[in-house]
């Protein structure tokens, strides 16, 4: 850091760069969020804890915690692991390497209206991919994925990992690779050094792209009205928000299952910022996480 | 596991020397296990976005291999039904005015979050992180509630403030380690010339971070566009974006021809595909959120 303090005696007016985004933060995130949390304790009948006693005995609305996180531990998980094995393959700067990760990347843009109608188009009843299983004679039976739990875990796979590879790509080619050619010369093969140098290095900026998977999946709403079934097996917490905000316009009621929505979702980022602690620390890092 | 035990112990003890058959066969099933799973997934979607296509130009088509005759009238239905003229301009100005407004508060406070201790950082990194960490469902319905009560819900001007507040941080958390990384004797050196902060930072600091700015805005630009939720809940009828307007497509199926709502998607994987494209030609995705060189060493 640099030593300003000691050159500008008193205060320094560098802090004040900070003040417009600091404000903009307080006003449109912090107060918004504050509000929300107020006015879910001022329900339109009942006691101030009426609405949280209205989520947790209400029977559609409890059982979307579940659903949710039925749809978005899993698709976070595959995003992050399948990534990690496939990011480490294309660190290695090569002809391919290029190709490959702007292929991987590309998914990002197709947006999750184009996916669900991809999908329900070649992933129907008769679409290509029914065609050709029947052709090849490699599945007869009817194919059914979408308009249920799979149609939106195979479209959260889609849109998330892109994401989630882009970010691990970086977090590796951050690591210095004289680590590993060190490690190599004492005769470790690239699966041991996997094994002791890079995943050690990488697990804090694992944690972080775990959490920022988890929050894009968590917060699933167009695909799992389009793609699933919203009014039973997908229908997640944002659906029961947003109905109560816009169908129900009980604005209290939503903003209590937003509340939830968001305790549920920092409790998960808690649990697993909190593993960092597992992986090494010390005076090489990661560079990033 | 501390730094001694990795030089000694670990790599010591690292059973990967031995390079028996069983290891080599092993590994050659790994790469082909790899290469098959990116294959699959790269197929499927190309296959995909070509049935979207195929859609999007097809007269009439129902369970066959392909349509029964071709037409590119969907496009012009798209664009006169769908009102996609004013969507399309509705999503440049939203999506310009958040990259603008993102660069002018996160650039400044990235530079001091990156450059100067002080009480409360830490609070402040946290404030800057959380809008990240928390869906935005969650602040966007509280959100769209104030905004509603202030006027500005369903205007132009309450879905850029709503977009901002995921961008702002976006740009705070990318912009840090790219101004950490240049050398503060710069910007000492410019001090000693007489330069004030606001020129020290228009005529040194700027042309330094242009690659990092860039970098940025193409970032925040893409993840803009593709913003569901926030611009979902806070925009009314003129001020939707192209997404939004998509998903109401969508949503109200019966009405729209699907080869119309397909020619919609087409147009919008396009424009997104376009500025994905630039981005990537300007920023190599491997340096997205890491330190291009290593600290310099402050004298």
């Amino acid at each position: 850091m640099l030593s300003a303090q000691a050159r500008t005696p008193g205060f320094d007016r560098a802090l004040l760069l900070v003040v417009p985004a600091a404000l903009f933060m307080l006003l449109l995130f912090i107060y918004p969020f504050v509000y929300g949390l107020v006015l879910s304790f001022e329900p339109k009948e009942g006691g101030w804890l009426a609405n949280y006693h209205k989520f947790f005995t209400t029977g559609n609305l409890w059982p979307t915690i579940g659903t949710t996180l039925k749809l978005a531990l899993p698709a976070t998980l595959i995003n992050v692991f399948v990534a990690l094995p496939i990011a480490y393959k294309m660190r290695v700067k090569s002809r391919w390497q290029r190709w490959m990760t702007t292929l991987l990347v590309v998914p990002i843009t197709l947006g999750t209206v184009l996916i669900a109608e991809g999908m329900l188009t070649y992933f129907g009843p008769r679409g290509w991919l029914a065609q050709f299983l029947q052709l090849t004679h490699l599945y007869g039976g009817a194919i059914r994925l979408t308009h249920n739990y799979w149609g939106v875990l195979i479209s959260l796979v889609i849109s998330g990992f892109p994401f989630a590879f882009l970010l691990i790509l970086s977090y590796i080619t951050g690591i210095d690779p004289v680590l590993a050619r060190a490690a190599s010369t004492l005769g470790a093969d690239p699966k041991a050094q996997f094994r002791h140098i890079y995943l050690p290095l990488l697990g804090p900026g694992l944690a972080m792209c775990f959490c920022l998977a988890f929050v894009q999946a968590f917060s699933v709403f167009p695909s799992a009205v389009l793609l699933g079934a919203p009014a039973g097996p997908t229908r997640v917490i944002s659906i029961a928000a947003y109905e109560a905000a816009f169908e129900q316009y009980d604005y209290s009621l939503a903003s209590a299952i937003a509340m939830i929505m968001g305790a549920v979702q920092l409790v998960i980022v808690a649990f697993v910022l909190s593993l960092r602690g597992w992986f090494y620390k010390g005076p090489v890092t990661g560079g990033k996480g | 596991m501390d730094n001694a035990t990795i030089g000694t112990r670990g790599l010591a003890a690292i059973p990967g020397v031995r390079h028996s058959r069983a290891t080599a066969l092993g590994e050659r099933a790994w790469r082909a296990l790899l290469w098959g799973v990116m294959t699959l997934f790269l197929v499927n979607i190309g296959f995909m976005i070509a049935a979207v296509a195929t859609n999007s130009f097809a007269r009439r088509w129902l369970g066959t291999w392909l349509p029964q005759g071709w037409t590119a009238s969907w496009y012009a239905d798209a664009w006169k039904e769908f009102q996609l003229a004013s969507i399309l301009w509705v999503t440049v100005e939203v999506v310009f005015a958040v990259v603008a407004l993102a660069l002018l508060i996160g650039v400044p406070a990235a530079y001091t979050l990156a450059r100067r201790d002080f009480r409360g950082k830490r609070a402040l990194m946290l404030l800057f992180l959380l809008p990240l960490m928390v869906p935005p469902i969650t602040y966007g319905i509280p959100l769209a509630t104030v905004l509603y009560q202030t006027g500005l819900g369903g205007t132009l001007w309450g879905v850029i403030l709503a977009n901002l507040i995921p961008a702002a941080p976006f740009v705070i958390l990318v912009m840090t380690p790219f101004i950490e990384q240049i050398d503060p004797n710069l910007e000492s050196a410019a001090r000693v010339f007489g330069a004030n902060t606001w020129r020290m930072f228009v005529h040194v600091l700027v042309p330094l971070l242009g690659p990092g700015i860039l970098a940025a805005s193409l970032l925040v630009l893409v993840r803009t566009i593709a913003l569901f939720e926030l611009t979902f809940l806070t925009a009314g009828p003129d001020s939707q974006t192209l997404v939004v307007a998509l998903y109401y497509a969508v949503f109200a199926a019966g009405v729209r021809a699907p080869q119309s709502v397909d020619a919609m998607a087409m147009i919008y994987m396009a424009v997104t595909l376009v500025w994905l494209l630039i981005a990537l030609r300007f920023v190599n995705p491997t340096q997205l959120v890491s330190r291009v060189k290593e600290h310099p060493q402050t004298a």
